[in-house]
């Protein structure tokens, strides 16, 4: 894997206090998946980024070797990887993902 | 590829007490019951999955929906 791209990834986690990595973007998501966590976070109100890696085949990659997670979409707060759709989905509707999101954008 | 094989590929790839597997080729949702998820974050639980199904996930794969839960949760929840 490549060292730069890994490096590269980092300080994108390291400087985005909310990071989601997508396909598409947050106007127009290009997976399901992607959308449903673009959903959620739009639903808190909150200031966020987001990677589109259908823009970057390397990053596409590389994200999933950085977190040792094999699909897309990934989100990360205060520098953690919080997990993927799923994840995601499981702590919006139990409230734990809000607290999270919400105490990393003050 | 077929449900019946990945729900083959996660039973061979991990310990597991309950696996179910529905889906159209390429997207899949799984519920999984397994002891190995004791004391385990879901990120490290879907971890395990992933591991189990190796080279699947990336080439066959596109999507896996998963619902983890150890042999008590289980329990609790069929209660």
């Amino acid at each position: 894997m490549s060292q730069d791209i890994q490096e590269t990834i980092k300080k994108q986690i390291e400087d985005n206090k909310i990071l989601l990595f997508m396909q598409g973007n947050k106007e127009v998501p290009q997976c399901g998946f992607s959308a449903q966590v673009v959903q959620m976070l739009n639903s808190y109100d909150v200031p966020y980024e987001t990677v589109d890696v259908l823009l970057d085949p390397e990053i596409r990659q590389g994200i999933k070797d950085f977190s040792n997670w094999p699909t897309i979409p990934q989100l990360y707060v205060g520098g953690e990887f919080i997990g993927g759709c799923d994840i995601c989905t499981e702590m919006f509707q139990n409230g734990q993902l809000e607290p999270i999101v919400k105490s990393a954008a003050d | 590829m077929d449900p019946d094989k990945v729900k083959e590929l996660i039973e061979n790839g991990m310990s597991s007490e309950h696996v179910k597997v529905e889906g159209d080729g390429s997207h899949f949702e799984a519920v999984i019951v397994s002891n190995e998820f004791e004391g385990k974050s879901l990120i490290q639980r879907h971890q395990v999955v992933y591991k189990a199904l190796g080279d699947a996930m990336k080439d066959d794969i596109h999507a896996l929906s998963m619902k983890t839960y150890t042999p008590e949760q289980w329990q609790s929840m069929s209660n």
